[in-house]
């Protein structure tokens, strides 16, 4: 005879357990972090670089790299002067809290009021995998297209902020803004928007003021 | 590549709740999957294969069961599923409309000896 027992658990809630962990050292440090994810390509280091650059004078910064696409983009952070740290994740297509955690080895949080993670350029599953991020962040990119909230809905719903990169290149692509936009209201109703152009800089006043704010109330609060 | 981590969670929880259950074997699992989910049942059942040997999970059988995606209109409350692109709502046309099924990843149940 057998019999049935219930379980009812969420298997996404139990996964998470790693990243509340990371939450609360990054929260006992008083490190605010923000999870980069994007498609490869859409210009994650190039925003990053410049997010750095601009963010500098204010804050101490460090960086967690995941991109398996290009391995020197650590080393492009550290040549901006902080900390950097290259995670091998062994051809795994997203970074986990584990990875994170063993990131942190290397840094040291109380003494880093910004963490910059790059994940692993992927829209599919990063988006599963949450590290403890105060800020899941999506850049995606006008090359991509304007049907991807659409095409990945999940990560469109998981994160609190999103750039549309490479603005510059609108005139060139067939992209409809209005479809695009639409398709993000639906998924993740009032989600901050940036359009903007990490070549050109055309926009990143405003994103860069928003993430500003984002560190320093969370460093007073 | 993602699915195992999954599949090592399905196992953690189920011997969990069968050991606290007092069961000796664990003959199934129903785990409900939603459509917006991005689990590949075919990926997490070639890994439980081979986490579960040498468990009381061990040949266990996971019985998937897919539910839709549901949308529900702010404006004029009419609930329906989710078709393609298609995200307004049929009835009124709005396109303020909220998720209410379809994101679940769940071990509903587990049958055990
Ligand atoms: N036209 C244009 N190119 C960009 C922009 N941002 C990044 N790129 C280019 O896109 C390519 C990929 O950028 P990268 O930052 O390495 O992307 P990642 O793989 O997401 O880290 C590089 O050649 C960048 O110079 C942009 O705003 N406009
Ligand atoms: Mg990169
Ligand atoms: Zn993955
Ligand atoms: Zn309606």
């Amino acid at each position: 005879m057998t019999k049935l027992v219930t379980v009812e658990e969420s298997i996404k809630e139990r996964n998470n357990a790693l990243a509340e962990a990371n939450r609360r050292r990054f929260d006992e440090s008083k490190t605010f972090v923000v999870n980069v994810m994007a498609s490869p390509g859409a210009g994650k280091t190039t925003l990053i670089l410049r997010t750095i650059e601009a963010l500098k004078p204010y804050f101490r910064i460090a960086g967690i790299d995941g991109d398996l696409a290009t391995s020197l983009d650590a080393d492009r952070m550290a040549a901006t002067g902080i900390p950097a740290v290259q995670v091998n994740t062994g051809g795994t297509c997203h970074l986990d809290a584990v990875m994170v955690q063993s990131a942190l080895e290397h840094l040291d949080l109380e003494a880093t009021d910004l963490l910059i993670i790059e994940n692993v350029g992927n829209l599919v599953c990063p988006a599963s995998f949450p590290l403890g991020a105060h800020i899941n962040f999506l850049i995606a990119s006008v090359p991509e297209g304007d049907d991807k909230p659409y095409k990945y809905p999940k990560m469109y719903r998981g994160v609190q902020a999103i750039a549309l990169n490479k603005i510059d290149l609108l005139p060139y692509f067939d992209f409809d803004m209005d479809y695009f936009r639409q398709g993000v209201e639906v998924l993740n109703p009032g989600l901050a928007f940036f359009p903007l152009s990490a070549k050109t800089g055309e926009g990143l006043v405003e994103f860069h003021y928003w993430l500003r704010e984002q560190v320093r109330t969370f460093l007073e609060g | 590549m993602h699915e195992l981590p999954y599949a090592q969670t399905i196992l953690r929880v189920a011997l969990e709740h069968a050991e606290r259950a007092g069961a000796t074997r664990i003959v199934a699992l129903e785990i409900v999957v939603g459509e917006l989910s991005t689990v590949v049942d075919d990926t997490i059942q070639y890994y439980w294969d081979i986490i579960s040997e040498g468990t009381i999970a061990e040949g266990a059988e996971l019985r998937f069961r897919r539910i839709p995606a549901l949308l529900r209109c702010w404006d004029c409350g009419t609930q329906f599923r989710l078709d393609g692109e298609h995200l307004a709502c049929p009835n009124c046309g709005s396109r303020k409309v909220a998720i209410i099924q379809g994101e679940e990843f769940n071990l509903e149940s587990i049958e055990v000896e």
